[in-house]
């Protein structure tokens, strides 16, 4: 093929795409670096500065919200994980063949509503007057209504909620690849069905699990919405600090300063993530 | 002799389809025992009960007089070759070979025993670190074996292992098989459609067709007097003529063919004059140009169509004179039939014993 | 265990029952906001106070439905242009970006490419702010510079449109390339072979093969920008998206007008799902 040809294809391709990352997301990043190491003085005049990062760690509020978010967010992770895995499984592997398409829509519908209908369908079915209550009062289970939303409880049901489909769909695909008769050749072999769990289906299941896990986490730590609604005052989640630097008290250089901190930690989770289980993201892309 | 699998009346139902059909047979200690079959005949069903994979609708499975009823695969003396073998994929070759062994709760010492000595005997020693996808066709072939072989099963099934493997490594790994079970004299139960692995490997062999069994023999017997029409066509091949019994006694019967020519054959069955039947004839039963000296043979003439070179297995394509019924004739290369080519007019003759005759399917129902 | 293998009647029933506690948490909250959006009632929640459409059509000082309900109409009206300039941009430099990572080759791609899956790995919260950030700084430099007051660059409907797409056509590229990689690139050697180029090659036959992954990027795309909360919240100017202006409303007390809102997303979102669904069993 002529070279000028090929030469004006790849720039044709590569300018949008180098303009959209660099423009888009490694200035504003390197842009977010620099503004964490700067303060405003007494002038109002903008200087390097280390305090920000201070601030984190001599405010114990700063610090033990951002270790909240990482342990409920490795904690909504796994119980994500442990939903999903029978769920995939049933749908790849039990179900009768002519019913799976349906149940996989079934599955999926939901998650095409947007997340603020899907929090407010908890909020109503949870709050003081909301219709759990409703029903066990007239059932005569309880006496007095109780306010089971604002609670860590309930956070971590709708955080869970939020995120299953991105558990459920990468297992699903991982199990369908799954040969069943390597479950047979198990249990021919002499397995229990633990063994073929832990032996078989969940090495198998691998890529996907930790790809499921790594968007799961990603989302529940970046989620503002469901920790700010369902949520307690006392639920308090890293974003809503960030939220709070930058709209509320308009500190943008604190704020930018626990924006990074935020993505240093789901960068080494993520990493951590890959590393023990030996995979790469490329391959868990795809 | 022991018997080391009974199986008594056995079924399998789906829905409303009959995978199996009240199906018996016995294998004894030692033996090789082939199920030969087209594709959807019920014969992976029959060894999947076997092994506890599908639950028969009805009969009995006994293995070494135990009755398997209710026994999960898990807890049967039996170990299955899968299709595709099924090898586990995450686990090197000595952890698939230790897995079995592994959840007998075998000790560690024991364990790697046992599988360095099974390596060595399908010839893969040092190959317990290699990676699965690692191995060769052949090489994954003998890992399945020893995976298997290594729980001293009473019996072990295999589901058309050489199905995936090239010709070449097909051929070769026949005989393997057959040697290795000589030496490690367990039985084996093996399913195929390809009747030259049944009849190459097999002591016994059964031939099952729409989930019965049509006959069980040995490869001898089932080549040479097929009891059912089935059988005569799906074992071997048979050039086929339909006609109609003209006379006949308790031994042989004079046949007129729906293209007009007159055979004497051998008959088995009790057969009436007026009888439709069809006519099996082998390519190697019919002689080219016979000695004229020769007794007791049908004699008519063919047009050469053409010529089917295939080494050892090379037959003419012919057709006989005046009709259009296609013949496939034997044609040994020992030089002496080189002169023949397409479209010339020979002479074939064919014993009275070789024809195998059968009434017609439609007149028996 | 498999449906392939015997299995014992309390397995299969424990593990159908299962399966219907996840479906009935799965849609509890939905089919519960569905419902009380046609009760007739002040607040969302029951009792069952009759059948009414109000919430949808009425017009009164103490019940004003969702079809006369200006701030809400407006704010649709908002998401979907957002919405539909996302799609637009997200497909076309996404598309690019397919092409490029899947057909070219060139020094740094492997970087190139793990920079393109980063949007993945970024909280959106991150994404939004520092966006924000980089547009301010951009902006008071021009601004200072050579005292140009540049709209784009403040917080509203460009920003956030920006801000989206941003992620957005990360999922598009993926999208995208998973079909272009099933593409038989013989079809293209035998078009220039028969005297195209390049440009004419990918117009009429590779674009032509990746349609179906096109219409699908582009409605998960659209749903995407559409529900997206999380950056939108950072760059939102006096122009609010829906999910913004609702989620001012459930903040500061509920009326079942966002039942009624919610019912009709719900609605739509799951026809435009399955007829995406539609379309992609169709292709195949």
């Amino acid at each position: 093929m002529l070279k000028g040809q090929k030469r004006w294809g790849l720039f044709f391709f590569l300018a949008p795409v180098v303009l959209w990352l660099f423009v888009m997301i490694v200035l504003p990043h390197i842009d977010l670096l620099i503004m964490s190491f700067r303060i405003e003085n007494d002038e109002g005049q903008q200087i390097w500065s280390l305090k920000n990062y201070l601030n984190f760690f001599e405010e114990p509020i700063y610090w033990l919200t951002f270790a909240r978010t990482a342990i409920y967010s490795i904690l909504v992770t796994f119980l994500t994980f442990v939903i999903a895995l029978p769920v995939a499984f049933y749908i790849t592997k039990v179900v009768k063949p002519k019913y799976q398409g349906f149940l996989l829509v079934l599955l999926l519908l939901p998650f095409w509503v947007s997340e603020l209908v899907r929090v407010y369908g908890w909020m109503i079915l949870l709050r003081e007057s909301g219709v759990i209550n409703h029903f066990l009062l007239k059932a005569g289970l309880l006496k007095q209504p109780i306010e089971m939303l604002y609670r860590d409880s309930t956070m971590i049901l709708g955080l869970v909620y939020t995120s299953m489909l991105f558990m459920v769909v990468p297992i699903i695909s991982v199990l369908d690849s799954l040969d069943n008769s390597l479950i047979e050749a198990a249990y021919d072999l002499g397995a229990n069905m633990w063994t073929i769990l832990f032996k078989i289906i969940i090495p198998h299941a691998t890529p996907g699990i930790v790809s499921g896990s790594i968007v799961v986490f990603m989302l529940t730590l970046g989620n503002y919405l469901t920790p700010n609604l369902m949520g307690g005052k006392n639920s308090l989640w890293f974003t809503e600090q960030i939220y709070n630097q930058f709209i509320a008290s308009f500190n943008w250089n604190q704020g930018s300063a626990f924006g990074f901190l935020l993505l240093v930690l789901s960068s080494i989770v993520v990493w951590l993530g890959l590393k023990l289980t030996r995979q790469n993201l490329k391959k868990v892309v795809q | 002799m022991q018997i080391d699998l009974a199986v008594k009346d056995i079924s399998k139902t789906f829905d409303d389809f009959m995978a199996v059909d009240n199906v018996s047979f016995e294998v004894a200690d030692g033996s090789f025992f082939s199920i030969l079959g087209p594709s959807g005949c019920g014969k992976t069903t029959l060894l999947r009960m076997i092994a506890g994979l599908t639950e028969p609708t009805a009969g009995t499975i006994e293995i070494r007089g135990k009755s398997m009823l209710g026994i999960p695969p898990n807890k049967r003396p039996v170990n299955l070759i899968f299709q595709h073998l099924a090898l586990f994929p995450m686990m090197n070759v000595g952890e698939n070979i230790a897995f079995g062994l592994k959840r007998r709760g075998d000790s560690k010492a024991v364990i790697n025993e046992k599988v360095a000595t099974i390596l060595e005997r399908v010839d893969l020693i040092g190959f317990g670190d290699k990676k699965v996808d690692q191995l060769s066709g052949g090489q994954k072939q003998r890992v399945a074996i020893a995976r298997c072989l290594v729980l001293e099963p009473a019996v072990l099934l295999l589901d058309e292992p050489l199905g995936a493997l090239d010709l070449k490594l097909r051929e070769q790994m026949k005989v393997e098989l057959k040697k290795l079970q000589a030496k490690v004299g367990t039985t084996f139960v093996y399913i195929t459609h390809d009747q030259s692995e049944a009849l190459v490997m097999s002591d016994h062999v059964a031939v099952m067709n729409q989930g019965v069994f049509e006959q069980i023999d040995t490869p001898q017997n089932l080549y040479n007097s097929p009891d059912t029409p089935f059988v005569a066509q799906f074992v071997g091949d048979n050039n086929t003529w339909s006609g109609r019994i003209r006379q006949c006694d308790q031994k042989t019967a004079e046949i007129e063919t729906t293209d007009g020519r007159v055979f004497r054959t051998q008959i088995r069955q009790q057969l009436q004059p007026g009888d439709e039947v069809d006519l099996f004839l082998r390519p190697e039963a019919m002689l080219i140009q016979p000695d004229a000296g020769l007794a007791n043979l049908n004699r008519f003439e063919v047009i050469v169509k053409d010529l089917l070179f295939d080494g050892a297995n090379s037959r003419l394509l012919a057709h006989p004179l005046d009709a259009d019924t296609e013949l496939l004739i034997a044609l040994p290369q020992t030089h002496q039939y080189d002169y023949i080519q397409k479209n010339d007019k020979i002479e074939i003759g064919w014993d009275e014993q070789s024809g195998i005759c059968f009434l017609r399917k439609e007149n028996q129902d | 265990m498999i449906r392939t293998l015997p299995t014992s009647k309390t397995y299969n029933r424990c593990f159908k029952l299962y399966i219907v506690f996840y479906f009935f948490f799965l849609f509890a909250p939905l089919f519960v906001t569905c419902v009380l959006a046609f009760n007739d009632s002040q607040f969302p929640s029951l009792p069952w106070k009759g059948f009414t459409l109000e919430w949808f059509t009425a017009n009164l000082p103490q019940r004003v439905g969702i079809f006369n309900d200006q701030i809400n109409l407006d704010s649709i009206w908002v998401s979907f242009r957002v919405a539909f300039f996302v799609t637009l941009l997200s497909l076309a430099v996404g598309t690019c970006a397919s092409f490029l990572f899947e057909q070219e080759d060139f020094r740094f791609k492997q970087g190139l490419y793990f920079l393109m899956l980063a949007p993945l790995v970024v909280p959106g919260v991150i994404l939004g702010i520092s966006i924000l950030l980089f547009s301010n700084t951009l902006g008071t430099h021009f601004e200072t510079s050579w005292n140009l007051d540049v709209e784009l660059f403040r917080p509203g409907f460009w920003l956030v449109v920006l801000g989206q797409f941003s992620f957005i056509a990360t999922l598009v590229t993926l999208v995208v390339s998973a079909r272009l990689r099933k593409f038989d690139r013989t079809l293209e050697e035998a078009a220039m072979n028969l005297g195209a180029n390049r440009f004419e090659v990918i117009w009429h036959i590779t674009l032509k093969f990746l349609r179906p992954a096109l219409i699908g990027a582009g409605a998960v795309a659209f749903l995407m920008s559409f529900e997206n909360f999380n950056t939108t919240l950072f760059l939102v100017g006096y122009e609010a998206t829906l999910p913004i202006n609702l989620y001012l409303q459930v903040r500061d007390g509920s009326t079942p007008v966002i039942n009624a809102i919610s019912f009709l997303l719900i609605v739509g979102t799951s026809l435009l799902a399955l007829l995406n669904l539609y379309f992609s069993r169709k292709s195949k």
